[in-house]
């Protein structure tokens, strides 16, 4: 799985690293989106689904099955 | 389970189909929305579609090829007209009849109108994709806006009309601005900074009737009897749970489909989003929330509820909402409604720049910030999460650096 955030889109709502803290976390300044883990682990695919399927600013893609 | 069927294509139904599929629910899986557009996202209608900073191709929510993946029955531009419970099918406006064994219904809210504005140019509301490009159009230098209503979407259109030289007045009924929804002291800063960024911001306005002439509106008549001249008027006075299709079918309506703490109205029928109205655990009361994530939170909920009928969990969330006005960002977390107090904990309002947090009896029951760090938000989540009660949170907050 690759992980892709579009900052742009981001609203800095902080629910991604609610939902899977090892994978996103947010810029200090202003909350944008920091992606730690561009191709998380087989455990961790599930959380990021969430996270891509809650982000209200539909700022995070997932490349499943590479 | 074998047949889902979700009505509303926006946030919350394809949210809460994404969330089926995958939970691993294989079954027929029909979604119908009456809008013509596949599945996009609402809140840039009043931020970054009205600037004209995004082209409309940015809005859709997800890719055509991620729904093609979802293998759904996708029904856009028919509405479902009515709802039989005991026959468990819904019917649709092109004659069809959809059997489910479980309904999800997620249609949303509309803009509530003032009577007589139907089909006058140059009337407003924002609730749709089309509504946002129409207005739009019309934002140019020098023209005047007349904003009915001082919520978030008419806040959030005045900030970027006068971001493109639009001459705004915007009207409040009552003394306060957006008072309800994030009591009087944010309200009063937000009415500030509406009135520094040169809105003619009026409060204990009543709004008699719009006038206009051949068609088109010309002003808006206040209940003193002064005329506001006016070349487009944006009624932004709340809005409306699409629950017309209900009505009859004996579920239970009130301002909203009411959902029980499960977010279910019936044996099989859930809610999620906009329209449905349902009990907050955690709050310990009902609640109707036009928040986006709240939107995805319920659907996912309502999947997980609607597979698993014998482990159903309580939706129990801690709702939040951001709002762009200017340069600031406004976010909020919990219950602000029907607060007893609200304390400047950190940051100082002159500054613009301060995290106020509110009290419902001996509970912290949310907070709003502006200009703050988002993260510094996150603790205070957790604590409102947690129930915290006021003393031991002001107190937990005084102490850190
Ligand atoms: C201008 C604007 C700005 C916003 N900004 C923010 C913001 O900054 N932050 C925030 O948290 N929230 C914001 N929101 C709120 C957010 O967009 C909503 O909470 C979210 O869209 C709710 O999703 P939903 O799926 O529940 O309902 P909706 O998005 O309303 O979708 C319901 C869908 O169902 C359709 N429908 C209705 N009746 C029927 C029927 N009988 N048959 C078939 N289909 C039907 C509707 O046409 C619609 O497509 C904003 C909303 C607007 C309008
Ligand atoms: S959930 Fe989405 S919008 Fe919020 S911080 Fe993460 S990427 Fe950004």
């Amino acid at each position: 799985m690759k992980v892709i955030v579009d900052e742009a889109k981001c609203c800095g709502a902080g629910q991604c690293v609610l939902i899977a803290p090892e994978v996103f976390d947010q810029r200090d300044e202003d909350g944008i989106v920091v992606l730690l883990e561009p191709e998380p682990a087989e455990d961790r695919h599930s959380a990021v689904r969430e996270a891509a399927a809650v982000c209200p600013g539909a700022a995070i893609q997932l490349a499943e099955g590479s | 389970m074998n047949r889902v069927l979700i009505v509303g294509a926006s946030a919350g139904g394809l949210i809460t189909a994404e969330a089926l599929r995958r939970a691993g629910y294989r079954g027929a899986l029909t979604l119908v929305g009456d809008e013509p557009h596949p599945p996009y996202d609402r809140p840039p209608l009043s931020k970054q579609i009205l600037t004209g900073e995004w082209e409309p191709g940015r809005l859709p929510l997800r890719r055509d090829d991620d729904i093609e993946a979802l293998g759904l029955d996708l029904r856009l531009g028919v509405a479902a007209t009515g709802l039989d419970v005991a026959g468990r099918a819904v019917e649709l406006a092109d004659g069809a009849r959809v059997p489910y064994d479980g309904l999800v219904v997620a249609t949303g809210v509309r803009s509530r109108r003032l009577p007589g504005s139907e089909g006058v140019t140059g009337i407003h509301t924002l609730r749709t994709l089309d509504d946002a490009l129409t207005l739009k159009d019309r934002l140019r230098p020098g023209r005047r806006l007349v904003i009915v209503g001082a919520g978030f979407v008419g806040a959030e259109v005045a900030a970027v009309a006068r971001g493109l030289g639009v001459a705004v007045t915007m009207l409040e009924a009552g003394p306060v601005p957006m008072a309800q929804a994030v009591g009087e002291q944010a309200g009063r800063f937000l009415a500030q900074v509406h009135r520094d960024h040169g809105v003619d911001l009026r409060t204990g306005a009543a709004v008699r009737e719009v006038v206009g002439a051949g068609g088109a509106v010309s002003g808006v008549r206040l209940g003193d009897g002064t005329v506001l001249p006016a070349d487009d008027v944006l009624v932004a006075i709340g809005s409306v749970p699409n629950t017309g299709w209900l009505e009859g079918s004996g579920l239970p309506l009130a301002d909203g489909l009411v959902c029980d703490e499960f977010s279910a109205a019936a044996p099989g029928v859930y809610g999620a989003g906009d329209v449905a109205r349902w009990h907050n655990p955690l709050f310990g009361t009902a609640m109707r929330l036009e928040h986006r994530t709240n939107a995805a939170e319920q659907g996912m909920a309502v999947a997980r509820n609607l597979l698993s009928p014998e482990a159903r969990r309580p939706f129990a969330p801690v709702p939040y909402f951001w709002s762009d006005q200017y340069d600031m960002k406004i976010q909020a977390y919990g219950h602000l409604r029907g607060h007893d107090e609200a304390v400047v904990v950190d940051g100082d309002i002159a500054q613009r720049r301060f995290l106020l947090a509110y009290r419902t009896d001996e509970r912290l029951t949310g907070v709003l910030s502006v200009g703050m760090p988002p993260k510094t938000l996150r603790a205070w989540r957790a604590m409102i999460a947690a129930g915290a009660a006021w003393a031991h949170a002001v107190s937990t907050a005084a102490a850190r650096p």
